[in-house]
């Protein structure tokens, strides 16, 4: 019987989700012994074209080029998964959809601003394609991946972490850094699978995981608010990495000042 | 009280020393992050000396006093339980053979038996009532394993946080019983009871002395001085009937627009149970290993049955919470599931209150009014 075949494509993105498969270890052996890696440009595979059992996608839709690209890679691939908040979220590159500034800053940034294309909005894969499965995170893990690919590969349907960061950091005994410290976390709304990772080191989660499941976000900025956090702030808290997780936007837009992004 | 012996301060590194000595590996109160933890203790010097929690809703601070006691503290996030129900381990493991046979093991816990110092009484009536539930119908072999060999040094409390209402519950705070040594802890050292024989075997390799009288009135006095200081209460000590009477109550829609649905209160709660089970393949796809961790009635999983959620909604969830503990705990193991330490009230980071919650569902006497 044939490997399943897999790919990992890259949109707009800074690579590092792709890491997960390359700093694997081991496991990257393993995994290259129970499937033929067809695309995966950071790991020297190069066949863009090729059909795939599963299609890891990282990055936004950001350029006219990805509109069309993305929608061959959904048309060669049986299942495809979102690899991270950019791809599943719009990432840090889509704050540029809150207040339509992408010209003023391709302007800004580039010397010769005439070479850039790209989109006013970049938007997650699920605006564009159909997407079969989402791992959330900025960026995402190891476990995390290869527990996904393992499930897919026997044929069902990955488990979905939903749960809030607050129950991990408890079964890991990370002392929380809000009721003891008064930081700002964001672990009551965001999903798990980090593995309570910035709490256990004494830093408030910034929620790059994305929306947890039944998110209550008005009562947390209340609480952010009784912190002494101005509305700018817990807007950034909601909106920095997966601003356009609807959960997440809805929020950090409420708090959202005019003018904001002229600071 | 009446047969506390004494034992003076720069004695209680025996004790440590003689736990150890039989085998065990010794817990107890320590700062980390800013909370009193249990971990690994071998030297008296680790007790958090000096320090005391100031506990109000949702907020934990610790702050430095002029006091030489180590338990001059209310508690910190976390009792006994994370000991014994542990917060995620293996329960069995499969590996499949070349021949495609599958092979099952148990995983038995094989650590060594752990000593704790500090527990406190409501921590106790918590562990009692973790015993009912999974040593008593259904033996639990991991719970048992761990609760087997557990010996516990309490620890009268003295400093009870603002969130505290063991009395109110009748759980504290004196450790009444579930111990195999119990200190109180004076300026100049400890008056200790026996309450078992394993204690008695341990105790007797400390240089004890005689109390006086004036130590254990002392004693007797900071006990019910820690009972007078406390001010939350819950309505009634069976509110079974009055929760059930009020499952429509607005509250619960009002609680929820505050509740996170975060799972702290559960997490933290030393009486809490509820647990899911997952499979972790190897990544080969040739093994297995079951494992249980930490649940809660607050997320989406507690609240699926058969694919449908049946709670999909933060009020349902709540009320699901404090008609089982309040409720039906009583049917099931005949007694309510709060022992009043109050950890929920703290360490809920929106600071819901359980005792203003269910005064405000069940009245203020608990009658149930609607």
């Amino acid at each position: 019987m044939s490997k399943p075949r897999i790919a990992v494509h890259k949109f707009s993105s800074c690579d590092g989700c792709q890491l997960a498969f390359l700093n694997a270890g081991e496991d990257l052996l393993t995994l290259g012994a129970l499937v033929d890696i067809r695309h995966f440009l950071e790991a020297g595979f190069a066949e863009e074209g090729a059909e795939v059992d599963i299609a890891f996608v990282e990055g936004s839709i950001s350029t006219p080029d990805e509109v069309e690209r993305i929608r061959r890679v959904r048309a060669n691939s049986r299942h495809l998964v979102t690899l991270g908040a950019c791809a599943t979220a719009g990432g840090l590159q889509a704050l540029r959809n809150l207040d339509d500034s992408n010209e003023d800053w391709k302007q800004a940034i580039y010397a010769q601003p005439e070479f850039i294309h790209t989109l006013a909005h970049a938007e997650p894969v699920h605006a564009h394609v159909k997407v079969d499965f989402e791992l959330w995170g900025c960026p995402v893990n190891g476990r995390q991946v290869l527990a996904a690919v393992r499930q897919l590969l026997f044929g069902v349907a990955p488990l979905d972490e939903r749960d809030k960061v607050c129950m991990e950091c408890k079964r890991q005994h990370a002392v929380c850094v809000m009721v003891t410290q008064g930081k700002p976390c964001m672990g009551p709304v965001t999903r798990t699978g980090c593995g309570a990772l910035c709490p256990r080191f004494g830093r408030d989660c910034y929620a790059c995981f994305g929306p947890a499941e039944n998110a209550n976000t008005a009562a947390l900025a209340r609480r952010l608010e009784g912190l002494g956090l101005p509305p700018v702030d817990i807007a950034r808290r909601f909106l920095f990495i997966n601003s356009q997780a609807p959960a997440f936007r809805e929020e950090g837009l409420r708090h959202y000042p005019p003018g904001f992004a002229d600071d | 009280m009446k047969h506390a012996a004494f034992l003076p301060r720069h004695a209680l590194q025996i004790l440590l020393d003689a736990l150890s000595g039989e085998g065990y590996r010794v817990v107890g109160p320590r700062v980390r992050d800013g909370a009193i933890l249990y971990e690994e203790l071998r030297d008296v010097a680790d007790l958090p000396a000096g320090w005391r929690d100031e506990q109000q809703p949702g907020q934990y601070r610790l702050e430095r006093t002029d006091t030489q006691r180590s338990f001059a503290w209310a508690h910190g996030p976390q009792g006994i339980k994370p000991l014994v129900f542990r917060p995620r381990e293996s329960l069995w493991r499969v590996h499949r053979s070349a021949d495609g046979r599958m092979a099952f093991s148990a995983s038995i816990p094989q650590d060594p038996p752990l000593a704790v110092i500090g527990a406190r009484a409501c921590d106790l009536a918590a562990l009692e009532l973790q015993d009912r539930h999974f040593l008593e119908s259904i033996r639990d072999p991991s719970y048992a394993a761990h609760r087997a060999g557990l010996f516990i040094v309490a620890v009268h409390c003295t400093h009870p946080a603002s969130t505290c209402f063991c009395v109110s519950t009748g759980d504290g705070p004196r450790a009444g019983k579930g111990f195999d040594l119990a200190l109180s802890e004076l300026d100049e050292g400890y008056l200790i009871e026996v309450g078992s024989e394993r204690g008695a075997h341990i105790a007797r390799m400390l240089p004890l002395q005689l109390s006086s009288d004036e130590q254990r009135e002392q004693a007797e006095a900071e006990i019910a001085h820690a009972a007078a200081l406390q001010t939350r209460q819950l309505p009634g000590t069976n509110l079974r009937d009055s929760l059930f009477a009020n499952l429509d109550h607005p509250r619960w829609r009002e609680v929820a627009e505050r509740c996170l649905s975060c799972g702290n209160c559960t997490s933290v709660c030393p009486t809490c149970f509820c647990h899911a089970e997952q499979d972790l393949p190897s990544l080969d796809g040739q093994s297995a290993e079951h494992v249980r961790q930490w649940d809660s009635c607050f997320s989406e999983g507690h609240s699926t049955i058969h694919g449908i959620v049946i709670r999909a909604e933060t009020g349902q969830r709540y009320r699901q919470w404090l008609t089982h503990k309040l409720g039906s705990w009583h049917d099931q193991y005949g007694r309510s599931g709060c022992v009043g330490c109050g950890r929920c009230i703290t360490w809920c980071p929106v600071g819901i209150d359980l005792t203003e919650e269910a005064r405000a569902i069940c009245g203020p006497n608990g009658e149930g009014a609607t």
